[in-house]
Formats: C-alpha cells, structure tokens, sequence
C-alpha cells in the first residue's frame, strides 16, 4: 500500500512540475514578445499605469537574466504565492481574483460529480436489470454523453431560463444583492445555482449510468456469479456482488473523467455568465489577461492533482486487493 | 438408483440453428458411485454436467427427464432448480481459481450464501471440513487474492460439499493442474465420497488415465450421444465400442493429455451437431461401419453393468 | 471468417444506425458547401431571420446564413475530429506498443510519462497554448488536440501488447530474428486491429467535442467557421435572450448526433468483433 500511495504521489508531483515549466516555457518559447503584446493589447490608457506594467513584467519574466535563473525565479514566486498582477482587474494580485472565484466552480463541480456518480451506478446498474428499461435508457445515456456541455447548457437555459422564465440564466446571484448571510441572498444563490448545476449533472449522469451498466452486464457473467448462481444463491445477492465489483472500474473511471468534468464546469460557466473559474477564463482570453489564464491554469491543475489522490485513497477503501498489497491498482 | 437420466436432450441456441449438444442420453448413476464422464470437447460432456445442475442462457431444455432419488429435477425451471442445488446437486467448477467473489472475504461470502440458502450457521461445519482438506480457518478471514492456486482449489471442493450433496459434480476440476496437484485433488474427491459428504459423483474429464484411477465406472460420450458405459477396469482394459477402443489405444502416458493433440489416433472429425446425419454418428471415422449403421445403434447392456451403442458390440 | 463479421455487421442495428448518421453528416459536410452560392461568413439575408424556405436555418443578428455556416462547420468538425483522432490513435499506439512490447525500463518510462499527461486536464492544457497562438487554424487544433489526447488509448493498449507479447506467434517471430517494429507491425497490431479501431472511434468523438469546447470559449480557428464557433458567436451575440433557437440548436444537434453515433458504432462494432457479446 505504501509503495501503491508512493507511486501515485511521485506520479502527481512530477505532473505538477510538468505543469509548472509548461507554464513557464509557453510565453517564452512562442512567437512575440509577451511584454509588449500584453501591453499593447491591455485597455489601460494611462501613460503611467503602462509605464508600472512594463516595469512589472519586464522583472516578472526577467528577460535579462540567465534561463535558468528566470526558472528559479518562476518557482520561487510560485512558491511565495505570487502569480503576477490581473491586467483585466488591475492591480488586482492574481492570486486574489482566483481564490475569489474557486468557491463559485467548486460549488457547482463537487455536488454535480458526486451526485451523478452515485446517481448514474444506481441507475445504471437498475436498467440492466430490465430488458424494456435497457433499451430506453441506453440510448438516452449515449445522447447525454455526447451532449456538449454548453449546448445542453445553452438549452435549459433557453428553455428554462427564457421561455418558461424559472430560473435566471446570469450570475451567481441576482444582481441588486450584496453577498451575505440573508435567506433571500441563499436562495438567489440557489436559484442561480441550479440550472448549471444541473446541465453538468445531466451531461456526467448519462455517462456514469451507460459504464455501470456495461460493467454489470459483464461481471454478471463472471466466474464467481456463475459458481454463486450454480450454488442456488438468490439474484439478490448475486446483484449485490456484481454491483459492488462493477463499482471499481467506475472509481478509477471517475479520475479519468475528472479533466473532461471540470472542462464541462468551465463552459457551463461561461454559459451562465457564473463566477468561477471558467468565467476567469473567458475575461483572461477576452483581455490577454495571460497571467489570470496561467494562474488559473495552475489553480486548476492542483486541484485535480488533489481530487486525484482522494479518488486514490477512495480506491484503497474499497477495493481490498489494493490493502492486501498484492494487487496492481489500476 | 441415485440419479436416473432419461432420454435426455438439451440444445444450444445459435444465430445458424440449434446446435442438438445433447441428443437424447439415457444412463443411471448408483449410490455411493463415481462416475468418470469422458469425451472429446464437443462430445456433449460438459453440456450434460451443466444441465444437471444449470441451463445456461443459450441452453434449451428439448425433452427427457431427469431424476435424483426418486424427485425429478425441473431443470428447464431455473427458478425451480434453486432448491436443488448445493443442497442435492452440487458442482466443483472448472473455474476454480477464479470461482470466488474477489471482494469479499471468503468466510463472510459463505456466511452470506449459506444465510441465502436458509441455513444459519454452518460456520462450525466450514472450518471442520476445511481443516479435513489441510487449511486452517484463518482462511476464512482472507481475500481470495490473499490465497495460492491450491488453497483456492481446496476451498472451493470444501463449499461445493458443504451440505452434503446427493449428487456432486466435478467439471474439468484437475485441467488446470500440475500432476502433482491432480493428484491430490483426486484424492480429496474420493475421501468426499468414503467419509460420506457426498453420495455419487460424476467426474467429468477428457482425460481417461486420471479418471481411471478414482472412478467406479466410466462413462464415454461422442456428438452428443452415449458411445460406451462399463466398469473403469474393464473399460480401460476391454472396450467394446470401436471409438472408446481407438481412445483408449491412443491413451498416453499418465497425465498428459489426449485433447491437445486431437486425437491423432483417430482420422476424420466429429460430425457437426447443427445438423446430426442419422445413425451412428462415429460411422464416417468407423474402421467397422457396415450398412446396419445408417441405423442409430441402441444403447444396450452386453454384459452386467456394461453398455454399448454399437452394433458390433456383441 | 470475414464474411461472418460482415454478416454480423449487417444485422447490428447500433451499427447500423450510426454508420447511417455519421454518412448522412459526412456527405452534408464535403458535398454541402460546395452547393451553397456565397461563404458561410457572408451577410446574404435579412438579419435575424426565423427559417424559411431561403434560409432552411435562418440568420443570424448579421444575417449571416446559418445553414451554410451549419454545412462549413461539420466540414472542420469531421476535420477536426479525423486529424485528431488519427494523431492520439498513433501516438497512443507507438507508446503503448514499446511499452508493452519492452517492458523493463521502458515501459516503466513510459507509463510514467502515460499518466502524467493522464491526469492534466487536456482542455485546460490546450487554452493556455491557444491563446498564445495569434492566429489559429483547424490543422493546428487538431494536432495538439492529438497531441494530449492520447493517454488512455495508450494504457489500453499496452495491456493488450503485454498479454500478446507471450504468445507462441509472437514468440516464434522474436526467436526466427524478426525486428521489434516488424513484430509489432506484421505480429501484434494485425491481432488487435478491430481493437485499435474501436479506440480510434473513441477518440475522433473525443477530439470533436474538445475541439467544440474550445471553439466556444473563444479559441476556434481564427480561418474558419466550425460548429463550435457557432455556439460561441450565438452565445456571444446574445441569441439566448433574443430567442433565436435556430443559431444555437443546430450545431449543437450536429455535434451531438455526430459524436452520439460514433459512440452507437462503437458499442456495435464490439458486438460484431466480439462473439461473446454477439450471442446476448
């Protein structure tokens, strides 16, 4: 076990540098020069606030020294939790807009993952019971995971939001609020809340249900249902065993799925105009904000690293091969 | 009469027709008997050992009864068929190794199937018998993975006994094994039967040599029909039905066996079962075939306790 | 054996069904533009107008014709979807071939680098490029969409190498002096190929709907119209809240049944690979 963690963490931490240096190398290694297309490109009309910028990226990248020492640099600022200065929120750090925007895109990405995971491998593993079920669930799980994201966003919120006018389609919360502890400001955030959430859910749920299913109908046919089902054992536990092993490839399935999950939470974002980290985004690209768009990157990055290591540690919990130390965990 | 099969047919379902696997067999099992079931793969064997005990999806039960101690089994039912099994009939799978729910510990997976089959605690029993078979209880609290080849094994023949089966049916269990293994397994087979937890068995194999050395008779199968039944000595030594003669001719030494070198000794292949020619089906590769043969010989007793199908039998 | 396959073939209905699908968008999407008169950037009708008998997808607020912009962008959506596609299916079969074929410390290398590319979310990955890039086309999309997409198709198929690599064949060709590629080429990949192409299936759904994605957020082709790009200008331009359904329903319809069907085939394609799954 100790050598399945140590494996994954090295794993982890050399992803994480990776990320860094890719961070680091892409405005030098491409075409132009990064200060002055930034400068140019920024809508700041004060002689004074360019001349602050220029002096500020041209030490930020510090073109002047060495290569190598421009890397140290990078990490060690990296490391201080310094990732420049927004140019789209000037001077606002960038770090601060980002930590401004991580509850937004975490609130809408916990509860849409987990939810569809439970939902869709309890729903999954129900249509593969019934024949008539199957065959309409099916095909609506393919539809659903082929969606992308914004459009099935773009639907609801059509749907939805304009034509049947329950729900906003903008913001995080209505517009004439200030964040607090109100009920009336909870539950605009839950209004607003909803329908991204629930695009997100719905796009992940078809996906979940179609792999359960799938991974049912194949340990149904295993050796150790065929050796219960000869011993007279009830449908009822052997389902409860095919479930339960069938649950495994989904856990590890839930990590490969993360990068395509929070890509599906970035769009949605920008659908709904909703604060997070997709919304940073777009504004970063819509105003060559590319220290915003690299410290979002880097944000991002790290928390997948995170969400990668409790799917581990979720995975020892449940499948005891991997506790037993002799199996390869997947 | 322990088990009594009746002109027994059970087809296979494919997208080409239905393939007759098994085409009408009528045999008897004794108490207290081992039966060696012996034939090439497609000999029907391993369809007649599974509709003993269970259909599988694509099998259809097309006519002939089966009976266990005087009770028929519904063996088309499968729901029906519940009841029977582990408690009359009972099977130790090919698939040992692999015939354990990997996630659950082997005790608590028992406890839960024994609970499922209304028997509450059967836990004293299951460690008697496994340290019968040489495992300590302490297996009971581990993972199948946690478990060599041999110990899988070892549990697997302890569970399938457990509630003393009338009928106990071994399926290819030593096909995966070393000689050595074999052996043993052998071994443990017959103490099943002499310490009583099981009555009959029926030992299915391709493999007569080893077969030879644990069962009372042997029975031989060819496309789907009966070829020869006869006490294992006299089998081996005096066989009567022209196919069981060439296969026991070609039998190698002990151990290694005959499938993989399909069956040199014997020219032609088996008919194909989709669509069965009429009459004997071993005619075409018969040193023997005359004109009677176009006729399905009957399968009938040319000394005590021996059967043949075959015309020339006499 | 062949002929069985196709035999199969013809009567898997999810085959069947997707094959017809993904024809039907094929043909609109190389055979469209060619009849449509102006270019799908254009300002040809009325602005804001619902469908008709002119315009099958009506305008948009420039009034632009949709239809022809919808036909343009199936063309760079296949494109996109294809290069992409091909490019993670040949990267992921180099890597996972050497891994699985060597083994030892190459294999060690090379599934390290495997899931370090596997667990960076390749979108995130792909905005922080494109954004650097000035001025971007659909080939350069597609190849790094290819580029970071590859991973899984790579662990896939390293499991499959390792479980050929011992077999007698394999073992016959190694000890009669045949070189690694050739063993890989001649060996192990004809052995796996319906395997290789349901992973390649997999992966041109894949790199279309990342390609969508990127498009909407707003680093598409700078050269082309795409059906992602539709979205994006849809969404940009307000068409939401002005109610014009047509700019936003039928791209995202097209990618959806585009992608959707390659999924069907896939599932059908399995079933007539694999007999196991054939006979439920």
């Amino acid at each position: 076990m100790r050598r399945y963690f140590g494996r994954k963490l090295l794993v982890y931490g050399l992803t994480f540098f990776v990320a860094v240096t890719v961070n680091w190398m892409i405005p030098r290694f491409m075409p132009g020069d990064p200060v002055q297309s930034m400068l140019s490109r920024a809508n700041v009309a004060q002689p004074a606030a360019v001349e602050a910028m220029r002096v500020h990226y041209t030490a930020m990248f510090g073109f002047d020294l060495p290569l190598w020492r421009q890397y140290l640099n990078f990490w060690g600022s990296l490391l201080r939790g310094d990732l420049g200065i927004s140019i789209w929120l000037f001077p606002t750090p960038v770090t601060d807009v980002i930590v401004r925007a991580v509850p937004y895109t975490l609130g809408l990405l916990i509860p849409s993952i987990l939810l569809s995971w439970v939902a869709g491998n309890r729903f999954g593993a129900f249509a593969a019971r019934r024949k008539w079920l199957d065959n309409t669930v099916l095909p609506l799980g393919y539809v659903l995971t082929a969606t992308p994201y914004m459009w099935l966003a773009i639907l609801l919120a059509w749907a939805l939001g304009i034509i049947a006018g329950i729900f906003p389609v903008a913001g995080a919360y209505g517009f004439d609020l200030q964040p607090s502890w109100s009920w009336e400001f909870v539950g605009s955030l839950a209004q607003h809340w909803f329908l991204p959430f629930a695009s997100l859910f719905l796009v992940a749920f078809g996906g979940w249900a179609i792999g359960m299913r799938n991974m049912i109908i194949y340990e149904l046919e295993a050796d150790y249902v065929n050796y219960l089902r000869a011993l007279g054992a009830p449908t009822r536990l052997v389902r409860r065993y095919a479930f339960r092993n069938a649950i495994l490839p989904q856990v590890t399935g839930l990590a490969l799925q993360l990068g395509v999950l929070v890509a599906g939470a970035l769009v949605t974002e920008i659908v709904f105009s909703y604060p997070g980290l997709g919304h940073l985004i777009l504004q970063a690209i819509q105003n060559q904000d590319f220290f915003l768009l690299q410290g979002t990157f880097l944000f991002i990055v790290i928390g997948v690293l995170i969400a990668n290591f409790v799917i581990d540690i979720a995975y020892v919990l449940v499948d005891p091969r991997t506790r037993t130390g002799m199996g390869e965990a997947a | 009469m322990a088990l009594k099969v009746t002109d027994l047919r059970v087809y296979y379902r494919t997208l080409r027709g239905e393939v007759k696997a098994l085409d009408g067999v009528t045999f008897s099992v004794a108490d207290g008997e081992i039966m060696g079931l012996a034939g090439e793969s497609g000999s029907g064997k391993s369809t007649l050992a599974k509709s003993l005990i269970r259909l599988d999806g694509r099998m259809r039960h097309a006519g002939g009864t089966v009976e266990l101690d005087g009770r028929e089994l519904p063996i088309a039912d499968d729901r029906a068929m519940d009841e029977f099994r582990f408690r009359e009939v009972s099977l130790i799978p090919q698939y040992s190794m692999s015939a354990l729910n990997p996630t659950r510990k082997i005790g608590k997976m028992v406890g839960e199937l024994l609970a499922a089959r209304g028997v509450p605690d059967g836990t004293a029993e299951l460690e008697r018998r496994l340290e019968l078979v040489g495992l300590s209880k302490d297996v009971l609290g581990r993972y199948p993975i946690e478990l060599s080849g041999g110990m899988k094994q070892r549990v697997v023949m302890v569970v399938s006994t457990l509630l003393d089966p009338s009928l106990l049916i071994a399926d290819e269990v030593t096909s995966a094994l070393d000689v050595s293994s074999q052996k043993a397994v052998a071994t443990t087979l017959l103490g099943f039967r002499d310490h009583g937890l099981v009555t009959s068995m029926m030992v299915v194999t391709h493999d007569i040599s080893l077969v030879y050395q644990i069962a009372d008779t042997i029975l031989v199968m060819y496309a789907g029909r009966l070829a020869e039944k006869a006490p294992a000595e006299v089998l081996v030594t005096a066989p009567r039905h022209p196919y069981t003669r060439q296969l026991v001719a070609a039998l190698p030494e002990v151990g290694v066996r005959y499938e993989d070198r399909r069956l040199t000794g014997i020219p032609g292949n088996p008919p194909s079962l989709l669509d069965p020619p009429g009459g004997c089906r071993f005619r075409d590769r018969c040193p023997l075939a005359f004109e009677q043969c176009a006729e399905q010989p009957p399968f009938a007793e040319v000394a005590p306790g021996h059967l043949v199908a075959c015309w020339k039998a006499e | 054996m062949r002929s069985e396959a196709l035999h199969f073939a013809l009567r898997n209905r999810k085959l069947v069904v997707g094959t017809v699908v993904i024809t039907v968008f094929l043909v609109a999407g190389v055979v469209g533009p060619m009849t449509i008169g102006h270019k799908p950037a254009d300002y040809v009708g009325p602005a804001m107008a619902p469908p008709s008998g002119e315009f099958w997808f009506g305008t948009t607020t420039f009034g632009q014709d949709v239809f022809a912009q919808f036909l343009y962008g199936l063309r760079s959506t296949f494109l996109v979807g294809v290069l992409g596609g091909v490019l993670a299916s040949v990267v992921g079969m180099v890597v996972g071939f050497v891994a699985g074929y060597r083994g030892g410390w190459v294999d060690e290398l090379l599934t390290m680098v495997t899931n370090i590319v596997l667990v960076l979310p390749a979108l995130v990955v792909l905005l922080i490029v494109n954004a650097y890039l000035g001025v971007r086309s659909v080939g350069v999309q597609a190849l790094f969409i290819g580029l970071t997409s590859w991973p899984w198709a790579a662990r896939a198929i390293r499991a499959q190498t390792f479980s050929l690599r011992s077999r007698d064949f394999v073992d016959l060709a190694r000890l009669s002096g045949v070189r690694t590629p050739k063993i890989i080429l001649r060996e192990i990949a004809p052995n796996m190929s319906s395997y290789l192409f349901l992973t390649f299936i997999l992966l041109f759904g894949s790199a279309i709907l990342i390609a969508a994605s990127l498009d909407f957020i707003g680093l598409g082709p700078t050269d082309s119209v795409s059906l992602g790009l539709m979205l994006n200008n849809a969404a940009r331009w307000s068409a939401l809240q002005l109610g014009m359904w047509w700019w936003f329903v039928p791209p995202g319809a097209g990618i959806t049944a585009i992608v959707g069907a390659l999924y069907v085939m896939n599932v059908g394609l399995d079933e007539v690979f694999n007999p196991k799954l054939r006979e439920m």
